[in-house]
């Protein structure tokens, strides 16, 4: 296999993003490269994958999102997603490929109305995909953080049963023994929703922040089974040489 | 002449806000409330001489794309001198 060659990573920075660095570090930590892209630029260059990172864009004028989406450089996000390219949206970057219409659904007040910055339980609910072939499969849930207001998943009955018969629920948020309660939801969110894929499991999002856990400094390193997910995905894929433009 | 934008979630949306208020209300003691929704109101000037079907059209676009999110939102829109 070609693995001696590294993945690049493109992570989007938005007036007020405020993870893209810890994109930047967490991936840099992983092995691979990653570079910024600019809201404003109309192409993201040669990468294999990219990351629409948490933070603030905006300020969350109008809704979470609602101003990020129509910036340059999510028309090539979008042309990048159509031609297979993996994207993954972190927090806002979540909320911004739903604004997007990238992935279904939309995320809106966290239930309780408050602010929730904590560690949470996450099952992951489909391991066949590339953003989660790697996360562990015994059993036991992985950690990860959660920062914010607006995460609670919203989408309608239809839609909810599409997700559900595609598989396209990854992660749902679950108590320390794996078990998905309603006192395990931290933000009121359908069927405990943290991060879903679309149709072709190209694109994902998910509030939870993987980028603050693979150093075990921070109290967790469960984030890295989905970003290796995405890079060992990539590593294949370049592997059987087909080309994502 | 203005535009004026009513935003409200939609029913099937959970509305923490709304609740809150009614709660409150009730609470105050105004009696007979049986439902609060908290949306969002957008007021836009528009330039003298508009025409306000132009208006209407465009603003409905903007309304669906941009203004309101159609998964959780609902909206009506009006026209004013």
């Amino acid at each position: 296999m070609t693995t001696a060659s590294v993945m690049r990573f493109a992570i989007l920075q938005f007036p007020a993003s405020n993870c893209d660095q810890d994109c930047v570090h967490a991936l840099r930590v992983l092995g691979s490269q990653a570079k910024l892209v600019w809201h404003k630029d109309t192409s993201l260059g040669e990468v294999d994958a990219v990351i629409v990172p948490g933070g603030f864009s905006y300020g969350d004028a109008l809704r979470c999102g609602a101003i990020a989406r129509f910036s340059p450089v999510m028309q090539a996000v979008s042309r990048f997603a159509d031609n297979g390219g993996l994207v993954l949206g972190i927090c806002n970057g979540f909320q911004i490929l739903c604004e997007a219409g990238l992935l279904p659904g939309a995320l809106i007040r966290n239930r309780d109305l408050r602010f929730h910055c904590e560690q949470v339980f996450l099952k992951t609910a489909n391991f066949e995909t590339p953003f989660t072939s790697e996360v562990r499969r015994d059993g036991v849930p992985i950690r990860i953080p959660i920062a914010h207001g607006e995460g609670c998943y919203f989408a309608d009955a239809p839609t909810l049963d599409r997700l559900q018969a595609q598989r396209q629920i990854l992660w749902q948020y679950c108590d320390a023994s794996g078990a998905v309660t309603e006192a395990a939801n931290p933000n009121g969110s359908v069927l405990n929703i943290a991060g879903i894929a679309n149709e072709r499991f190209n694109v994902a999002g998910l509030m939870p922040h993987p980028d603050r856990a693979v150093e075990g400094i921070l109290g967790t390193e469960d984030g890295r089974g989905i970003l290796n997910s995405m890079i060992l995905a990539l590593e294949s894929r370049r592997a059987s040489a087909v080309a994502v433009a | 002449m203005k535009a004026k934008l009513v935003i409200t979630p939609k029913k099937a949306v959970l509305d923490p806000q709304g609740k809150t208020v009614a709660n409150a209300l009730e609470h105050m003691g105004y009696a007979g409330v049986t439902g609060v929704r908290v949306g969002k109101y957008i007021e836009i000037d528009l330039a003298p001489g508009t025409s306000a079907t132009d208006a209407h059209k465009a603003l409905n676009e903007a309304a669906l794309r941009f203004l309101s999110n159609p998964v959780i939102e609902d909206y009506r829109l009006e026209i004013v001198e």
